[in-house]
């Protein structure tokens, strides 16, 4: 019971100080407005990234056996426990303008990721992405094999199988997995403002919006976090079925 | 275990209660705070938690340990970070004894929330542009930082460095379109010093402070901007004698030498 309490305190504290009555004004400031929906696009191609990258993934860890796959499997969960700030510093070194890649990149292609929408995309998956892969490869582990092995033996090809048998099996724990990756993606913080820096239209997603109002306006900042908290309740709410039966392959 | 935790939460008490018996020697801290190792200060004793501006960084860590040393038995504990968001935390309630903030509108913030009664200010910094060694987009002043295809890092608005580059462009009316706005103005060194940006405005005393790791491109004097450091023991300082020693060594002869060595001037 203390522990609920002190989980729920400080939301509770934030609630009681928001400023409600000027909430509105706070809220469709521009600047508010821009930070959210560069927010939410980020997250989502963040979250549609580790999609392309992470269930590919995922399969390869749950089905393929070799000796060594426990280890890759750790590693993979590796930016779960980082603190995200190692994160963004590990980023910059290795695609920063002199990082080991990313020089590479600067002088083939003059690409450079710091400092754009994409390093924010870039550092947002790099947090996230494990998030989908634990949990779709959780899912792949407990799925059905006899299905895709019937389907097999009638002639399916390996595409088939993975596309009508497998995809549909996993659904709802992919649903899952992206709605929390997505989450993840949305409050990054750490390694967004240290691999992609910090302004606003570009790279100032509502976290670091919160961060830097904080300091000038602190009214503005509990608006703001605000706005994240309903957005995480709204989140909980969707997950609520599957937590309830708490059955990880639901 | 128990008896242990309760002893040092007892030594603790007396060590706070003996710093704040102290302060009675005031008049004489204030007149003797060169480091010579003959102090007056001697009687003050206790941990002393110090925020200062990230631009103070090195200048106050030395000036830190020269106190120690003419001080036994006070420890000063260093936290350093931007000016704008050390008056906020210290508005919300953190620890600290002294306040040494790259602006006087952010000592202003903490004196108007009652935090701080009195500041003096001790130095005072100008701006200079910071570029990697190579150079590479080949900056000869203010003028090319508005040129398109320069990277270009500054502190936040909010951040006193921020707010004093704002006064070089404004001066040099030019319009500076940033590609990150940093926290602090180390942060925003960094950024320089490991090559993502072209260059980065920042304060005279940390081009010094960054040695061959950056480049200064020095900003004429007719379009440069400077910020004063007012420094205060605060009200609500937990250590008032360690406080108020520290900030009159910091006004001392001996720090300013330091100070001025870093690359401060006089205010």
């Amino acid at each position: 019971m203390i522990g609920f309490a002190f989980l729920m305190l400080p939301l509770v504290a934030l609630l009681i100080r928001a400023p409600w009555s000027g909430l509105g004004s706070l809220l469709s400031n521009s600047e508010v407005l821009t930070a959210l929906r560069l927010s939410i696009e980020c997250a989502t191609a963040a979250t549609l990234a580790s999609l392309i990258l992470g269930v590919p993934l995922a399969w390869m860890l749950a089905r393929i056996h070799l000796p060594g796959m426990g280890l890759l499997r750790a590693l993979v969960t590796l930016p779960l426990v980082l603190p995200p700030v190692v994160g963004g510093i590990a980023l910059l070194l290795a695609l920063g303008r002199r990082g080991v890649v990313g020089r590479y990149l600067d002088q083939w292609f003059g690409l450079t990721l710091p400092f754009t929408t994409a390093g924010v995309i870039v550092a947002e998956t790099f947090v996230a992405m494990p998030f989908l892969v634990v949990t779709v490869e959780g899912a792949l582990r407990s799925a059905d094999r006899d299905l895709e092995e019937a389907a097999v033996t009638l002639g399916a090809s390996r595409t088939t199988v993975f596309g009508r048998i497998t995809l549909p099996l996993i659904a709802p724990s992919l649903l899952a997995g992206s709605v929390l990756c997505w989450a993840r993606a949305l409050g990054e913080f750490g390694a967004t403002i240290t691999f992609a820096g910090n302004l606003p239209g570009t790279t100032q997603t509502m976290p670091l919006k919160i961060y830097n109002a904080f300091e000038t306006d602190p009214e503005a900042a509990t608006a703001l976090s605000l706005v994240l908290l309903l957005v995480a309740v709204i989140i909980l709410a969707a997950l609520r079925d599957r937590w309830l039966r708490g059955s990880p392959s639901a | 275990m128990h008896r242990h935790f309760v002893a040092v939460i007892a030594l603790t008490a007396a060590l706070a209660l003996a710093s704040g018996c102290s302060s009675s020697t005031k008049s004489s801290q204030q007149s003797t705070p060169a480091g010579g190792g003959t102090s007056s200060t001697a009687a003050v004793s206790g941990t002393v938690n110090v925020f200062a501006a990230s631009s103070l960084t090195e200048a106050f860590t030395t000036i830190a340990t020269q106190f120690e040393a003419a001080n036994p038995g006070v420890k000063i504990k260093l936290n350093f970070g931007a000016s704008s968001d050390l008056a906020n935390s210290i508005n919300q309630g953190a620890p600290a004894d002294v306040f040494a903030s790259a602006s006087p509108k952010n000592m202003q913030q903490v004196n108007d929330a009652g935090g701080a009664s009195a500041s003096t200010n001790f130095v005072k910094n100008f701006m200079e542009i910071a570029v990697p060694p190579n150079n590479p987009a080949g900056i000869t002043g203010v003028a090319d930082l508005a040129k398109k295809g320069v990277k270009v890092a500054l502190c936040a608005a909010q951040v006193p460095c921020g707010k004093t580059a704002a006064q070089v462009f404004t001066n040099a009316k030019i319009t500076v379109k940033p590609v990150t706005l940093e926290q602090n103005v180390k942060s925003t060194l960094t950024k320089v010093e490991l090559g993502e940006v072209d260059a980065g405005v920042v304060y005279v005393t940390d081009v010094r402070a960054a040695g061959s790791k950056v480049k200064g491109i020095v900003i004429p004097a007719h379009l440069d901007a400077s910020t004063e450091y007012p420094i205060a023991a605060l009200t609500k300082a937990a250590h008032s004698a360690g406080a108020k020693a520290f900030v009159a060594y910091v006004l001392s002869p001996a720090a300013q030498t330091v100070l001025a060595a870093a690359g401060f001037e006089k205010p």
